[in-house]
């Protein structure tokens, strides 16, 4: 992994809330930011965990429009996401619904806000609310497993170079 | 599934028994700085060549260092990557996050780069900017 330096993101899961707050700014104007969340190509090639491959099944970033993919691991585990998004203003602001097929009927609200910095810089703030505090925990804690194993399969690959 | 979870977890424990010895923290922390030799290794321990090697091997077998195959020298180098793993099971959601973003942070990169590419060959052309890719 490289380690230049990064912007850092903000990770906030306030105890007994069950909410989400993520912040990071990029050094890109709020247009770029933007249209990578907006078209489905550009989507494709950053949303998710390293070595993932993404599937787009569906992806209308417009008001009432739908999304749905598949995120699959290097060991061929299959994650599907789907949801609606319901309100998108051009560079400003998108508020969706969002389901992990792994735990169905658990919806959260996600809203993202595209915070334009000037001198071409973005902030990017997510709030996510989930239906129970429980199911907040389970989200963020989800994958511990899977993140050891995939750590492993990607040592792995580099122990046999 | 359960499987590769089982085998995981196991190399999991095998690199922090690895850890759970002094010696052996201060090689790592030795080669966090650049490879080296087993002499060099040894050189701050009041402990033999063997001992040195010893600890070396645990090391190699638990997956947090290599050796090249350079015989004469056979340097020494810390895997930064599975010393990662040691750590990504704490918090994997943020790793998840760090790691998205800063593909992002490249796509943007690339985006300004190819833009600019762009409108330089659109002037020189007098083309329509149209997609570039």
């Amino acid at each position: 992994m490289t380690t230049e330096t990064a912007n850092p993101v903000t990770i906030t899961a306030p105890a007994g809330l069950p909410f989400v707050d993520i912040e990071r700014e990029f050094d890109a104007p709020v247009a770029a930011v933007f249209a990578a969340h907006r078209d489905p190509e550009l989507v494709k090639q950053w949303l998710g965990p390293n070595g993932y491959e993404m599937a787009i099944e569906r992806w209308d970033f417009e008001p009432q429009g739908g999304y749905r993919y598949v995120h699959r691991d290097p060991d061929g585990n299959e994650y599907g996401f789907h949801g609606t998004f319901h309100s998108i203003r051009e560079n400003e602001f998108a508020v969706q619904t969002f389901e992990f097929e792994g735990a169905p009927d658990v919806v959260s609200l996600e809203s993202m806000t595209f915070e334009d910095l000037g001198g071409g810089r973005t902030r990017l703030r997510g709030h996510s609310v989930y239906p129970s505090v429980e199911a907040r925990d389970a989200m963020v804690e989800h994958g511990m497993a899977t993140g050891v194993t995939e750590g492993y399969a990607r040592l792995d690959a580099l122990l046999a170079r | 599934m359960g499987d590769a979870q089982a085998q995981a977890d196991e190399r999991l424990d095998r690199a922090f028994m690895a850890l759970a010895d002094p010696v052996r923290r201060s090689i790592v922390a030795r080669l966090s700085r650049g490879s080296a030799t087993v002499n060099e290794l040894a050189e701050p321990f009041d402990i033999t060549k063997q001992a040195v090697s010893k600890h070396i091997q645990v090391l190699e077998s638990a997956g947090l260092v290599t050796r090249s195959r350079d015989a004469q020298r056979r340097p020494v180098h810390l895997d930064a990557a599975a010393l990662e793993t040691l750590t990504e099971w704490i918090d994997r959601y943020r790793l998840i996050h760090e790691q998205q973003y800063r593909r992002l942070d490249s796509l943007l990169a690339a985006g300004r780069d190819a833009s600019a590419a762009a409108s330089v060959a659109d002037h020189r052309v007098g083309l329509d900017p149209k997609e570039s890719s």
